[in-house]
């Protein structure tokens, strides 16, 4: 084994000295927080969909009205043929 | 689909406990010797297990464990200017990115390759960082201004 190796060893043995107790609760303050970002994430995803459906309804009742489709009335002079 | 969001519910919960009861103690070194600071190191642990109880249902195959490591070390990383001056702990010599390497390549064992692309480095970057973060490590006391 070389220095090098030695080294390695010796340091990663130093770092699995290290053995910190995990305090009570832990997992249930995560779950806790877990929780509300998932309901916060959810409520935003459906607020999205909403406005989307909003604008495509919206969409939909201004097309209804206003039939951008037909053709405009001609804004030309109006024919004038008894001369 | 009220009663099956509830047993998904009920489900995750059970889940996620038994993993934060297996897996708790090692991310909990991590974040211990990442921060070199008990305290800190749960105020990073907390949102990081948080962000992997969100992620539950979309893990697909992946180890949940892997993905709290990724959380871990990410927060640590975008927060990694407020240990720059630990008080104590094993790393406390070390700077933030050096204690990343470290604790990626010497304590959790993750590839040179995996750890170079999580932190966004070269793999001889990698390399260079942990041979200087070992040797200070096992240098034989901290030289001047660096103990108090």
């Amino acid at each position: 084994m070389n220095s090098y190796e030695r080294d390695h060893e010796a340091v990663r043995r130093l770092l699995a000295s290290c053995r910190p107790a995990v305090p009570p609760g832990v997992a249930a303050r995560a779950a806790g927080r877990g929780r509300r970002l998932l309901h916060a994430r959810r409520a935003v995803c459906a607020l999205g969909w909403a406005l989307l459906v909003a604008a495509a309804v919206a969409f939909c009742v201004w097309a209804a009205l206003t039939e951008p489709w037909t053709a405009r009335p001609p804004g030309t002079a109006p024919p004038w043929d008894d001369w | 689909m009220r009663e099956g969001r509830a047993a998904r519910t009920a489900r995750r919960d059970r889940e996620f406990d038994a993993f934060v009861a297996g897996a708790g103690g090692r991310l909990l070194r991590t974040a211990t010797l990442l921060t070199c600071d008990a305290a800190a190191a749960e105020r990073l642990l907390v949102p990081a297990l948080a962000g992997t109880y969100a992620a539950w249902d979309r893990l697909g195959g992946d180890d949940p464990y892997d993905v709290a490591r990724q959380e871990l070390v990410a927060r640590f990383a975008r927060s990694s200017w407020r240990h720059r001056r630990p008080g104590g702990g094993l790393l406390r010599r070390l700077s933030p990115r050096e204690r990343l390497v470290v604790v990626l390549r010497l304590s959790e064992g993750v590839a040179e390759e995996q750890a170079a692309a999580g932190l966004g480095l070269s793999p001889e970057r990698v390399r260079v960082v942990c041979a200087r973060a070992v040797a200070a490590l096992c240098a034989p006391a901290p030289a001047g201004p660096a103990a108090p």
